[in-house]
């Protein structure tokens, strides 16, 4: 066990918070991975969170080197919020977490949810499995994130994203090492699930300043076990268990999603609550063809051979007869 | 291709089309042809679409699989006696092995429930694009100088 993992025990089992769930320490250790519940109904958007990702990330953020690259073509856009670090209510580099509002209606009640949006680590995450440069990855525990030592900020993992969660800062990372006028844009940025603070054992930055515990960390099976009693006891719903294949957070709510998402401000840097199917599905599928291939290239390449074998046959029966 | 009769012929165009379309689709993975105007072309606009892309890349190589089985077997059988492997053609069969293994990993990892390190698959990312970079050149130095994969056997 490395060194971290035990830490990571040790210090779990002595925080004794009830947003941890005690056999998380074990699952980090078996190498399952963690999810995250989020009880929508117990939040009272009082932004604890959103402060405390911040503190806790601030050496993460970007630094960028100014006056930026001249890019070539002139329509690449640059992506700067160095100057607007400050902004709080959707997803930039410097933002990693925000509170959405929903005002609902639902079976003659009114609700007014206030609800944590970031990024869902999916558990099949097309930004990492389609980065073309292995910078947006995905972690045995679960975490997906983005090394922004390698990531060029080509924005491909925001476009493939369903949720298009990761935002863009030019002016940092490789490219500037590499031809910044021509290739790249910078580093894309998201919610890493405060990662290192993992690796020393400790949890999550907004998990723990929350006032009114309203995420927990655990293993994904027993996170997801905990949605639904949550939502059985509560007559919720349940977001993230099968959104794109499945996500490592758990949303529940007292009021469906389809609700929700009709009322939230949905746009740039502001992920909405719809449907989503896998996005990697077709790839599954696809992975038939790619199995069955070698069989048929082998079963042609018979038909050829014996082909061959019973003209050479034929020549010779030719050259006999002669 | 050792025989210059019609079906051989139709076998290496086919091949050459899958070989460009894996290579084009390949490309397409990166974010350079909507910023370098191409998606912009009438009727182009679906080069930009990074999962149309990446599932013709699988089909290609599904495709270029069975190829190289489908060569590899007849090679074997009833093509050795007369043809041999030169030099440059073993080369090239060495990038190319080595960009099927990496393609195959980067397939197996993109499965749900199969995990590598990253820093293996940023490894095999590089590897698989850098092999094709290399590929590219030494088929481009190959055709400059007409240099044959197979030669008769003296
Ligand atoms: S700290 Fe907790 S209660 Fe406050 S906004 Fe964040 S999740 Fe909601
Ligand atoms: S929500 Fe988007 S950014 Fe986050 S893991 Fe899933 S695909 Fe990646
Ligand atoms: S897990 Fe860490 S990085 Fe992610 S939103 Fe919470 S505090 Fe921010």
């Amino acid at each position: 066990m490395s060194i971290s993992r035990r830490r990571f025990l040790q210090s779990l089992a002595l925080t004794g918070l009830g947003s941890v769930l005690p056999s998380t320490a074990g699952a980090v250790a078996r190498g399952e991975e963690l999810a995250t519940l989020l009880d929508i109904g117990k939040c009272i958007g009082c932004g604890e969170c959103v402060a405390a990702c911040r503190e806790a990330n601030q050496h993460k953020y970007p630094n960028p080197q100014k006056p930026f690259p001249k890019m070539y073509p002139d329509r690449v856009k640059v992506a700067d919020w160095s100057e607007r670090q400050d902004v709080d209510d959707r997803l930039t580099p410097y933002n990693w977490l925000y509170i959405q509002y929903a005002d609902v209606t639902w079976q003659g009640r009114e609700y007014e949810l206030t609800i944590p949006r970031r990024c869902l680590h999916c558990t099949n995450p097309p930004c990492a499995n389609l980065c073309p440069w292995g910078a947006a990855l995905k972690q045995d525990n679960g975490i997906v994130r983005i090394n922004d030592t390698i990531c060029l900020g080509g924005s491909k993992c925001k476009s493939v994203c369903p949720w298009h969660i990761p935002e863009r800062q030019t002016g940092v990372g490789l490219y500037l090492q590499l031809a910044p006028s021509f290739a790249g844009n910078g580093v894309m940025y998201k919610c890493d699930r405060c990662y290192d603070r993992i690796n020393k054992g400790e949890v999550p930055a907004c998990i723990t300043a929350c006032p009114e515990n309203v995420q927990t960390i655990g293993p994904r099976s027993e996170i997801l076990a905990m949605a639904h009693e949550l939502a059985e006891k509560t007559n919720g719903f349940i977001y993230g268990e099968t959104e794109n294949g499945g996500t490592n957070t758990l949303y529940v709510s007292p009021v469906p999603f389809e609700e929700i998402d009709k009322v939230i401000d949905k746009g740039p840097g502001r992920p909405g609550f719809q449907p989503v199917d896998n996005a990697m599905a077709p790839e599954d599928k696809l992975l038939r063809a790619l199995i069955f291939a070698p069989a048929a290239g082998v079963a042609a390449g018979i038909l050829h051979t014996v082909r061959a074998l019973q003209q050479d046959d034929h020549k010779g029966d030719d050259h006999a007869k002669k | 291709m050792p025989r210059s009769d019609r079906p051989a012929r139709m076998v290496r165009h086919m091949y050459h089309l899958v070989v460009f379309g894996l290579a084009f689709t390949g490309f397409a993975q990166m974010p350079i042809f909507k910023r370098y105007y191409l998606a912009d072309v009438p009727g182009f606009a679906w080069t930009a679409d990074y999962y149309l892309n990446h599932r013709i890349h699988y089909l290609l190589a599904a495709l270029l699989l069975a190829f190289f089985t489908y060569v590899i077997i007849v090679y074997a059988t009833v093509w050795r006696s007369r043809w041999q492997i030169t030099r440059c053609g073993l080369f090239s069969l060495g990038l190319w092995s080595g960009i099927v293994v990496t393609g195959i990993m980067r397939v197996m990892k993109n499965q749900p429930g199969m995990h590598f390190s990253p820093t293996t698959t940023m490894w095999v990312d590089w590897l698989h694009l850098g092999l094709v970079l290399v590929l590219g050149m030494v088929s481009g130095i190959m055709a400059l100088g007409r240099r044959k994969i197979l030669i008769p056997r003296s």
